[in-house]
C-alpha cells in the first residue's frame, strides 16, 4: 500500500470534518475519493498531502509519516489543487523550469524536463507566452504539467475536472489515463460518479467526514443496483399486475416500478414483449442509471446517520 | 528518464530563496503598473513639495535639500506596500499549496518577494536621487556617509518589506492587504519629512520625533547635506533593527501559523 490512511480526525473550531477515515491505496492504481461538496473530501487531500495535519490518525505515503517526515513525503507526492496554480506573468516555460528548479533538478535537467512537459501537453505553441493569455483548458494542463515535474509517485488530484467543458473533460481524463499506464498511483477526488467510474480502479464514497462505502466500481454499483428501467402505469391495478410478472419492489410514486436492467436494448425488448403478452399496457418507459444522489440515497437510508455538527 | 534529487538541506534550503528571488524579480518586472507607480508617485510629490509646497516652508536650508530624504522614504513605502499585495495574492491562491507540498522550505516565497522589493526599492530611490539632483539637490556627502546613509536605508528597507510581508499573510484578499500597508504610507507625512516637527501641534510634535521615520530620515539628511546628526544615527540605527527583528519575527510567525492547519 503506498498510501496508508488510518483513523482520520479533523475539526475545524467545533465543526467535524472528518470522523474517523480509513484509506489503502495500492501503487499504481487508481484511486477516487467521491462525495458530494462538504464531505471532507479536499480536507482528507490536504492532510494526505502535508499541507495540514489530522487531529487524531496517522498517513504513510510510500512508508514515510506526513507529519514526522513531511520533506520525504513532498519529495514522492504532487498535488493539483482544486484552484489553478500558476503564475500568470510568468510564461508556461517559466512556470515549469520554476518547479523543476525547486525540485532541486539542476539547471539543464530543469529546462529539458519542461520541454518534455509542454510537447506532452500540447503546450509547445504556447509556451514563450504568459500564462495570463491562455484558456482555461490550457491552463488545466499547464497545472497538471506542474505536478508532473518531479515525477511523483502519488498524484493527488482535487477535482480536476470540476468547471471544464466536456472536451477538456474529456482531455484531462485522458490525460490521467496516461499516467496510469506509466505506473504512476493516482489519487483523486471528485463529485462525478461517472468521473470515478471512468478512472478508478477503487472508490471511496465519503460522506460527512465518514467513509459510506468503498470497493471496486463494479461493486459499488452493484451495492446501489445498477441502471434501472421505470415504467409507468396509467392505474395502480396495472403496476399490481407487473409486480407479479417481474417480481419488482415497489418504489415511492404509486404509478410507477422500477425494474433493474443491465440497460441493454435486449432487455428492454423482453421487457416490453412481456407486458404486451400478460395485456398490461405502459404509459411510458424510461430508463435510468444511477447517479451519484441515487449512491448517497440508498447508503444514507439505511442505518448511516449523518456526523452530528 | 528518472532524475532523483535530494532535498533539504542547507545548499537547497540557498538554491530554493533563489529561485524564489528570481520569480519575484520577474513577476515585479512584469508588472509594469505597480513599478512605474512606485517611481512616479515619489517623483510627482519631490515635484509638487519642491515648487508648490516648498517655496512657502521655511527649513532653514534650500528646500530640495530638506526634502529629499523624505521623499526617498516615502518611496519605501510605495515599494514595500506592493509587496504586502504580492504576498497576499500567493496566500489566497492556490499557488502556496502547490509551493507547501514541494519539498522545500516554504517560506523561501516570503524571502522572495522581499528580496524583490528591495531590488524594486534600489530602483526607484536611484531614480528619484537622480531626478532630485537634476532638480537642484546638492549633496556634500563623502563616499563614506553615502555608503553608510545607504547601509541605514538598507536596514530600513528590509525591515518595511518584512513588515509588509507579514501583513501580506494576514490579510484576507489583496484588496485588504492594500488597505492595509496603507499606514506606511502615512506615517512619513507625520514626521520631519516635510515639515521640521517644531512646527507641529505639541501631540504630533510628540508622535512624529517618537516615530522611527523621523531619526532615520534626520541621520540621512545629515548624512547627505551636513546638517547635525547628534544621537540621532544610534537611536535610527536601533529602530531600524528593531523593526528588522520584529516584523521579520512577526511575518515568519503568521506564516507559520497560516500555513499549518
Amino acid at each position: 500500500m503506498i498510501v496508508e490512511a488510518t483513523g482520520l480526525h479533523k475539526a475545524f473550531g467545533s465543526t467535524k470534518v472528518l470522523d474517523g477515515v480509513d484509506l489503502h491505496v495500492a501503487e499504481g492504481t487508481v484511486f477516487a475519493l467521491l462525495g458530494p461538496n462538504g464531505a471532507g473530501k479536499t480536507t482528507t487531500i490536504r492532510i494526505l498531502t502535508t499541507l495540514s495535519r489530522p487531529d487524531l490518525g496517522s498517513v504513510r505515503i510510500a512508508g514515510y509519516d506526513v507529519v514526522r517526515e513531511a520533506t520525504k513525503v513532498r519529495g514522492v507526492i504532487s498535488l493539483t489543487g482544486q484552484s489553478v496554480a500558476l503564475d500568470d506573468q510568468q510564461t508556461g516555460r517559466e512556470n515549469l523550469v520554476m518547479i523543476g528548479r525547486l525540485m532541486h533538478l539542476g539547471r539543464p535537467a530543469a529546462r529539458r524536463r519542461a520541454t518534455d512537459l509542454l510537447e506532452r501537453f500540447d503546450l509547445v505553441d504556447a509556451m514563450k507566452r504568459r500564462v495570463k493569455t491562455y484558456s482555461g483548458g490550457m491552463r488545466r494542463r499547464l497545472d497538471l504539467a506542474m505536478s508532473l515535474v518531479s515525477q511523483p509517485r502519488v498524484i493527488f488530484l482535487d477535482e480536476p475536472t470540476t468547471g471544464l467543458d466536456p472536451s477538456s473533460r474529456t482531455t484531462m481524463w485522458d490525460a490521467i489515463k496516461d499516467l496510469v499506464s506509466s505506473g504512476t498511483t493516482i489519487v483523486l477526488t471528485t463529485q462525478y460518479l461517472e468521473e470515478a467510474d471512468r478512472l478508478a480502479d477503487r472508490i471511496v464514497l465519503i460522506n460527512g467526514g465518514k467513509v459510506a462505502a468503498s470497493g471496486t466500481t463494479d461493486a459499488l454499483k452493484s451495492q446501489v443496483g445498477g441502471d434501472r428501467l421505470d415504467l409507468r402505469f396509467a392505474v395502480e391495478a396495472d403496476v399490481a399486475r407487473a409486480v407479479a410478472l417481474f417480481d419488482a419492489p415497489r418504489g415511492t410514486d404509486p404509478l410507477v416500478l422500477g425494474i433493474p436492467s443491465d440497460g441493454s436494448a435486449d432487455h428492454l425488448h423482453r421487457v416490453l414483449d412481456d407486458l404486451r403478452i400478460a395485456g398490461v399496457p405502459v404509459v411510458k418507459v424510461s430508463s435510468h442509471r444511477p447517479t451519484l444522489d441515487d449512491v448517497f440515497l440508498s447508503l444514507t437510508t439505511t442505518d448511516r446517520t449523518p456526523v452530528q455538527v | 528518464m528518472t532524475t532523483t534529487a535530494v532535498h533539504g538541506g542547507a545548499r537547497n534550503a540557498v538554491s530554493d530563496s533563489l529561485t524564489m528571488i528570481g520569480r519575484s524579480i520577474r513577476l515585479s518586472r512584469r508588472n509594469v503598473d505597480t513599478l512605474v507607480m512606485s517611481i512616479v508617485l515619489p517623483l510627482l510629490m519631490m515635484s509638487l513639495f519642491v515648487y508648490v509646497f516648498g517655496g512657502a516652508i521655511n527649513t532653514g536650508t534650500q528646500y530640495i535639500n530638506y526634502v529629499v530624504p523624505g521623499i526617498i522614504l516615502l518611496c519605501t513605502g510605495y515599494g514595500a506596500a506592493s509587496t504586502a499585495m504580492s504576498v497576499a495574492d500567493d496566500m489566497t491562491s492556490g499557488m502556496i499549496d502547490r509551493l507547501r507540498s514541494l519539498p522545500i522550505r516554504s517560506s523561501a516565497v516570503l524571502t522572495g518577494h522581499v528580496v524583490a522589493s528591495v531590488a524594486r526599492n534600489l530602483l526607484s530611490t536611484t531614480v528619484v536621487i537622480g531626478a532630485a539632483i537634476a532638480m537642484g539637490f546638492r549633496p556634500n556627502a563623502t563616499v563614506t556617509d553615502w555608503v553608510l546613509a545607504a547601509g541605514l536605508l538598507l536596514l530600513y528597507v528590509l525591515a518595511l518589506s518584512w513588515l509588509a510581508a507579514g501583513l501580506g499573510v494576514i490579510a484576507k484578499s489583496v484588496e485588504s492587504a492594500s488597505t492595509l500597508s496603507f499606514l506606511m504610507l502615512f506615517l512619513p507625512y507625520l514626521s520631519s519629512a516635510f515639515v521640521p516637527t517644531n512646527t507641529m501641534p505639541s501631540f504630533l510634535h510628540a508622535v512624529s520625533e517618537n516615530q522611527p521615520i523621523t531619526p532615520v530620515i534626520e541621520t540621512v539628511r545629515g548624512l547627505l547635506t551636513g546638517t547635525p546628526i547628534g544621537n540621532t544615527g544610534w537611536i535610527a540605527l536601533a529602530w531600524c533593527v528593531g523593526l528588522l527583528t520584529c516584523s521579520f519575527t512577526f511575518a515568519a510567525w503568521l506564516f507559520r501559523r497560516r500555513t499549518h492547519g
